[in-house]
């Protein structure tokens, strides 16, 4: 949208400045427990710097990485999900002291600014959109999501340096940030690339202490995000996916990772695309009212297949197939899109390393393709 | 949009009240809801077919089939098993008593389709209710359809509902109907047996037709599979799914079937669509 500008990183202080003199919350990298989370900062100090994330199926460690760069981590256990889709929220409320009358309950937001969403983010977002956005593909918008939405500004960094479990190369979304985000920025060694994606990043970029971009600075950008690309190793085949993963409902390796996998729905939680949710009524202590909310549930779960009496996913297998499927597969029927934006994060959080590459790459290699009319569902283009 | 912008949401009920509580067998019940509010009241309408979430104060939301005339959405009646936390609240409700009611919502009957077509309506247990207010639907446009024939089956004769609404069925014009149970009793005067037995003695004419079906999955495939044995078309041959819906609106996940929402692309698919997935058992 605009020429890329450069801010230097002994001023990275005024982009958290100017966004908090605009009214936003601010939230940044910082790490917690032992991996990196975004949380509130109120200027570059409370950033984590200096780290890299060590990520392999089933394994996150985080390192020093030698240098005082904010980003190199690449990413942790969130994406961009919980400020959207809110883990756990109230839909609406009901009153029951004399006539009984409902109550929506939608956010009253202070806006909101992350800083650090990486391409896969910005990818995830645009899938969570044709869910819970009225559209092609969703006949209603979700009210709660639309207003999160519209008070959420990304401030997006171009990842120059993947971890091991990344393959958004494959998925096509990234490792540079291609849309929706506001502002974009590429970390250098002495200064920030910065763009603008939007109109309130271009206003907001007025603010800062910039100097124009030279051409060796965006080549040395441009480098860096084509290395973070090149060192990736993970690539996922989605050739005829649909119709793979559909013609192979009964393929002998549904067995096999249902030995390895726990049902526990980390992978689910970290998904930046999974929108599963479950909703209940909490009634007040007093009796007089009752919340009805919603929280974030997983296909995983036994309460997901639960229909009056009996369950429709009852082993591992059907479930570990259910999200598998639905992820690589259904998805693309369901929202023209593939649930997946190849962040990695379901093979680094899966506590037994789990990695849907390789058990594509098994029932790729071993097909057996029922005949019709599974194939017929999905015909070849 | 603003954050303060208004956006119809799609999950908050409305007010209705109950005006009639019909009790049908131990555990089946109807009940008829009335909207609170006047001006929701006017805008209602409905498709045979489709369904409503129905939301009992601080225990919550089931979806349930409607199974009135949709000509007249004032009175609005959803037939009702009690078999869980909210059901069996529901079947305590009283003539005046409030609850939530939201919908309608998903796609029903193929109206359109159907229309100068003979009518087979196969049903299992309560699946008769969502097919309900589809004969109703004839019934009053007879001109429209061609013949019907409703073949209902029960597991025991004192599961059967619907007796009246039956009788008058029975005497309707060009209209049959067959009841099975699978186990009889001596007063039992219908077939003895399973409803896929029961094929064997409609007029062939009949898989001429357009087949809608509503019931236990593995009834509906094994009667679907017949129909296509006798000469129906897959294209023909209509079911009404259902799972375990908490949104209604292709939101919440837990209806999937494959790439289907049942909620919104169902609950009324064509048999050709989840065909292959019906097969396979985990879906």
């Amino acid at each position: 949208m605009s020429q890329p500008s450069l801010l230097a990183r002994a001023d990275f202080d005024s982009l958290i400045r100017a966004l908090a003199a605009r009214g936003y919350r601010v939230l940044g990298p910082r790490v917690r427990s032992g991996s990196i989370v975004f949380d509130e900062i109120s200027g570059a100090a409370d950033l984590s710097a200096g780290f890299i994330s060590v990520q392999e199926p089933g394994s996150y460690r985080l390192e020093d990485s030698g240098n005082g760069r904010y980003f190199d981590y690449v990413h942790g256990p969130e994406s961009l999900k919980r400020f959207l889709f809110a883990p756990k929220e109230t839909l609406w409320t009901v009153s029951a002291g004399g006539e009984v009358s409902f109550k929506e309950t939608l956010p009253d937001l202070r806006p909101l600014a992350v800083i650090g969403a990486r391409a896969c983010d910005l990818a995830g977002v645009s899938v969570q959109d044709r869910t819970f956005l009225a559209g092609q593909h969703s006949n209603y918008t979700d009210p709660y999501y639309a207003c999160r939405r519209e008070n959420l500004f990304i401030v997006a960094v171009n990842c120059t340096r993947s971890a091991a479990t990344c393959f958004c190369v494959s998925m096509n979304t990234g490792p540079r940030a291609r849309a929706g985000y506001d502002l974009a920025l590429t970390e250098l060694d002495e200064a920030f690339l910065v763009e603008a994606g939007s109109e309130q990043g271009e206003t907001l970029l007025a603010d800062l202490p910039l100097k124009p971009a030279r051409d060796v600075d965006e080549t040395a950008a441009t480098q860096a995000i084509a290395a973070a690309a090149d060192s990736q190793t993970r690539r996922l085949d989605t050739t005829d996916i649909q119709a793979l993963l559909f013609s192979n409902l009964e393929h002998p390796r549904w067995d096999d990772v249902a030995e390895r996998c726990l049902s526990c729905a980390n992978c689910t939680m970290v998904c930046p695309t999974c929108f599963c949710h479950s909703e209940s009524d909490v009634m007040s202590l007093d009796g007089t009212a009752s919340e009805h909310r919603r929280e974030w549930s997983s296909c995983f779960t036994l309460q997901h297949g639960y229909i009056h009496g009996a369950q429709i996913r009852p082993q591992i297998r059907h479930r570990y197939r259910q999200w598998l499927t639905h992820k690589l597969a259904a998805w693309i029927e369901q929202f023209g899109a593939s649930g997946c934006v190849g962040c990695g994060r379901c093979i680094t959080w899966c506590p037994t390393g789990i990695d849907l590459i390789e058990e594509v790459n098994a029932i790729r290699a071993t097909r057996i393709d029922t005949p019709a009319p599974f194939a017929s569902l999905f015909p070849p283009g | 949009m603003s954050a303060n912008a208004k956006t119809f949401n799609p999950y908050l009920p409305q007010l209705a009240a109950v005006v009639e509580r019909v009790d049908e067998t131990r555990d089946v019940f109807t009940l008829r809801l009335c909207l609170h509010d006047a001006q929701a009241r006017a805008a209602y309408r409905f498709q045979p077919g489709q369904f409503n979430m129905l939301y009992l104060w601080g225990v919550g939301e089931v979806a349930i089939s409607i199974v009135s005339d949709p000509d007249d959405p004032d009175l609005i009646d959803h037939t009702i098993r009690a078999v869980g936390r909210v059901t069996r609240g529901l079947q305590r409700l009283k003539p005046g008593d409030k609850l939530g009611l939201r919908g309608p919502f998903g796609r029903g009957w193929p109206l359109e389709a159907a229309q100068g077509r003979h009518l087979l309506l196969i049903t299992g247990g309560l699946g008769c209710a969502p097919t309900t207010s589809m004969i109703h639907y004839a019934l009053q446009r007879r001109a429209s359809y061609g013949r019907l024939t409703v073949c209902h089956g029960v597991k025991h004769p004192d599961d059967l509902i619907y007796t009246d609404r039956i009788q008058t069925w029975c005497a309707a014009p060009d209209t049959q109907v067959m009841l099975t149970a699978d186990k009889g009793t001596p007063e039992w005067r219908g077939r003895v047996g399973l409803v896929t037995q029961a094929l064997e003695d409609i007029d062939p004419i009949m898989f001429k037709g357009m087949a809608m079906m509503c019931g236990p999955e593995p009834m509906m495939v094994s009667v679907a599979e017949d129909l296509l044995k006798r000469g129906m078309m897959l294209t023909d041959i209509h079911l009404a799914m259902e799972r375990n819906m908490q949104c209604a609106v292709g939101h919440c996940g837990h209806c999937q079937f494959g790439g289907k929402f049942i909620c919104k692309d169902g609950p009324v698919f064509p048999y050709a669509q989840l065909r292959a997935l019906l097969a396979v058992r985990g879906f």
